[in-house]
């Protein structure tokens, strides 16, 4: 057993309400630069969906994510090292930017700056490529926002495998979900796998998975590696970037800035403790369907004394340790089961979690006919069919699923319960499994979501590592070059120089 | 006069081009690495990348491969092979000449890609752009020289060039002498390689210095780098380890 510690993230998307503050946030801290306009860390799609980028689950497509070969061992779906490297000239796998969408502007100062003119000055939209004009944009970051567009080209979305998908083309039985996706931190992450230069890596202490901008060369072989498309290809400064958990605040005990920003409170951080020497074996188990279940069982669970000496003696600080107890993490995901990895048949071992969304019964119509399991609707009649969350969440295999809504629903019966008659209802928690003190204690977590129970994030403990001396008056984040910005001016090196601001020249 | 520029350009020259290009890769690389990449465009525009950008490297490693070992190997080697001079120069040719054409068809479409589509003019700087004609250039001149070594089968010419590379790195200047009467195509191959090793370390080529083929010997598949022990200065010095365990 090697203990290690991981912050992972939990997304409630039954509450989530797709306002997109959490991306934008995040455009704006990270990605709001030149070569990064189309790159979204954090995006929220609407589901059902093709996605961002186009068709991003679809791997027969774009090769991401990990293959088991009949001799047991699984290696990148983009092939082998030496394809790999056979490939690098041109990376056949690798999505075009009109895949994600042509990053644009607007002429906005030609609204200031128009002559007087018999109509009203429009802003035309501009590539913010090539600085030329945009006729029509025809695909953008968000394009099916809120299942626009035709059912048909919606339709194409991956998850509806095994659904018979053309009754929710009618508008009467459609149904729609927000899907946040951010870079999952992998506990056996494709990106790094696919890496020629062995740029990317995970951090042993926190396990978020970074690229390393001075050794990144730009193979690009990572955004073909990865099966979340979440690894982006910067055209300006030719290095790949992506997600960094916003490890600056990790670090310093804050949350990340989407699940800081984060209106609808869906989001939990937190600290889980697993075995390092179980990954390989987890991620190869032969049978898609058991992969859940596999990244289940190498948790280790934090009030387990052995655990704990074993942790101790791996070098984890005790704050970690304290923390991984208290981790909405390991209530969510391990202990209640409610929560769900994305597509675990990707074989990556992604480190963020989904609680499944409840929906409304199917047929108001029908609603004396449904099958009431005692006090609660049976989670098939649910308007989103349990086939497609567990295409999502769980690789195809309904129980987990089907399990975690009906935990929810018992959260909902028994609190009804409680506050509405004044009756703790042992009966409900005990038919979903669980304890009366541990559906309230879920309703703490998931309902009312106080900030300290949704972020349990223990301080990195740099000065156990290193020596504190040295980074004293050093840089916080950079892109590389030590404390430049990557850009020096003027630049012996063929960077482009950068226009001043108005700030700079005075 | 004639012998003095022959004597810089072939002489003189060719040690500045070595120091900028070793003094210049190694300055970049402790000072600049954020800019050191390969800079692909692919994602920009796949279209006529892919049979561009295969044909080109392909091509050109083989003809890169082909100077090495052709121009640094000592002529004495190959004696002692029982390669004649004569069958040497054929080699050369036919190798070099399938390779070159299979290199010029590559950047045929490489440089019609990024001069002519917008997106990826607009998103070349100068030097991009720069270094892929001089490129072009010095393959247009070294298909060029096949016409004229087949006026020399014997292989007395080439022999002279090795004699002239090997001097060079052997220190010896004086070698210039050798490359006096010259066809003018070999003159202008010659000068226009060495420019390129001098403009090398301020263009993407650097990357040749990076390609990856230590990945095929990196044990497992994972990277983790550990905090302890790390000089902070440097995160990309750290300790790497593999994972999982093998």
């Amino acid at each position: 057993m090697k203990v290690r510690a991981q912050i992972a993230m939990v997304l409630n998307l039954d509450k989530c309400i797709g306002c997109h503050t959490c991306s934008v946030t995040c455009k704006n801290v990270w990605t709001s630069r030149e070569g990064m306009e189309y790159a979204w860390f954090n995006n929220v799609e609407t589901k059902p969906g093709i996605g961002y980028p186009k068709d991003w689950e679809n791997q027969d497509r774009w090769n991401g994510g990990w293959v088991r070969r009949k001799n047991g061992r699984i290696e990148p779906r983009i092939g082998s090292k030496w394809r790999v490297l056979a490939n690098i000239f041109a990376n056949p796998d690798l999505p075009e930017i009109d895949d994600y969408y042509e990053p644009f502007t607007f002429d906005y100062d030609h609204l200031q700056k128009a002559p007087e003119l018999p109509a009203m000055p429009t802003a035309r939209p501009r590539s913010l490529i090539t600085g030329e004009r945009i006729e029509k944009i025809k695909w953008g970051p968000n394009w099916e926002e809120i299942l626009g567009g035709e059912f048909e080209k919606r339709a194409e979305d991956y998850n509806f495998d095994g659904v018979e998908k053309e009754i929710y083309g009618q508008f009467e039985n459609t149904f729609m979900m927000y899907l946040p996706r951010l870079c999952e931190h992998c506990l056996n992450p494709a990106c790094v796998a696919s890496c020629p230069s062995g740029a990317i890596y995970k951090r042993e202490e926190d396990g978020i998975v970074l690229i390393d901008q001075d050794k990144c060369r730009g193979w690009r072989m990572c955004v073909s590696g990865c099966p979340y498309k979440k690894i982006y290809y910067n055209w300006s400064s030719g290095k790949s970037e992506k997600c960094i958990l916003c490890y600056p605040r990790i670090e310093a005990g804050q949350p990340t800035v989407c699940s800081e920003t984060c209106v609808g409170r869906i989001r939990y951080l937190g600290v889980v403790l697993y075995d390092a020497d179980r990954i390989e074996a987890a991620a190869s188990v032969p049978d898609e369907q058991d992969l859940y279940e596999a990244q289940l069982s190498i948790f280790l669970d934090p009030k387990d004394p052995k655990v704990i000496a074993q942790a101790r003696a791996d070098g984890i600080p005790e704050s970690w340790i304290e923390g991984a107890r208290h981790s909405p993490i390991w209530k969510m995901a391990m202990e209640w089961k409610v929560a769900f990895p994305l597509h675990p048949e990707y074989r990556t071992l992604p480190m963020v979690w989904y609680v499944p969304p409840l929906s409304p019964i199917q047929s108001a119509a029908e609603a004396g006919k449904i099958g009431h399991d005692g006090e609660m609707p049976d989670v098939k009649s649910l308007r989103i069919p349990l086939r497609y969350l567990a295409n999502l969440l769980t690789a195809g295999k309904e129980e987990p699923v089907a399990l975690g809504l009906e935990r929810m629903l018992a959260m909902r019966a028994y609190m009804r319960a409680k506050t509405i008659d004044g009756v703790i209802d042992e009966a409900i928690a005990k038919r979903v499994g669980l304890t009366a003190a541990q559906i309230d204690e879920m309703y703490q977590v998931m309902a009312i979501a106080n900030y300290e129970d949704r972020f349990v994030i223990p301080t990195a403990h740099r000065e156990l590592g290193e020596d504190a001396y040295d980074l004293r008056g050093s840089c916080g984040f950079s892109f590389g070059n030590g404390c430049s910005d990557g850009r020096t001016e003027p630049s012996l090196f063929g960077t482009p120089k950068k226009a001043k601001t108005p700030m700079e020249v005075s | 006069m004639r012998d003095a520029i022959n004597h810089i350009v072939f002489g003189w020259y060719p040690y500045l081009c070595l120091t900028v290009f070793l003094l210049g890769s190694l300055a970049r690389f402790d000072r600049e690495q954020y800019t050191w990449r390969s800079g692909s465009s692919q994602m920009l525009r796949k279209r006529q990348l892919t049979w561009g950008s295969n044909l080109f490297h392909v091509g050109i490693l083989i003809i890169f491969l082909g100077h090495f070992v052709g121009l640094l190997t000592p002529i004495q080697i190959f004696d002692a092979l029982g390669i004649s001079h004569g069958f040497k120069q054929m080699m050369a040719i036919v190798v070099g000449g399938v390779a070159g054409v299979a290199c010029l068809v590559g950047m045929t479409l490489l440089v019609h890609r990024r001069l002519f589509d917008s997106r990826i003019r607009k998103t070349s700087s100068v030097g991009d752009i720069a270094v892929l004609l001089l490129l072009y250039a010095q393959l247009v001149l070294g298909l060029a020289t096949i016409v004229v070594s087949l006026g020399h089968l014997d292989g007395h010419e080439m022999v002279r060039f090795m004699t002239w590379a090997q001097g060079i790195l052997t220190l010896q200047p004086g070698v210039s002498s050798l490359i006096a009467d010259a066809h003018p195509i070999f003159k202008a191959h010659l000068f226009l390689g060495m420019t390129i090793f001098l403009v090398f370390p301020f263009t993407r080529l650097v990357h040749i210095w990076s390609a990856p083929v230590w990945y095929l010997g990196r044990r497992g598949y994972q990277v983790v780098r550990s905090r302890s022990g790390v000089n902070a200065a440097r995160p990309a010095m750290s300790r790497v380890r593999n994972l999982p365990a093998e």
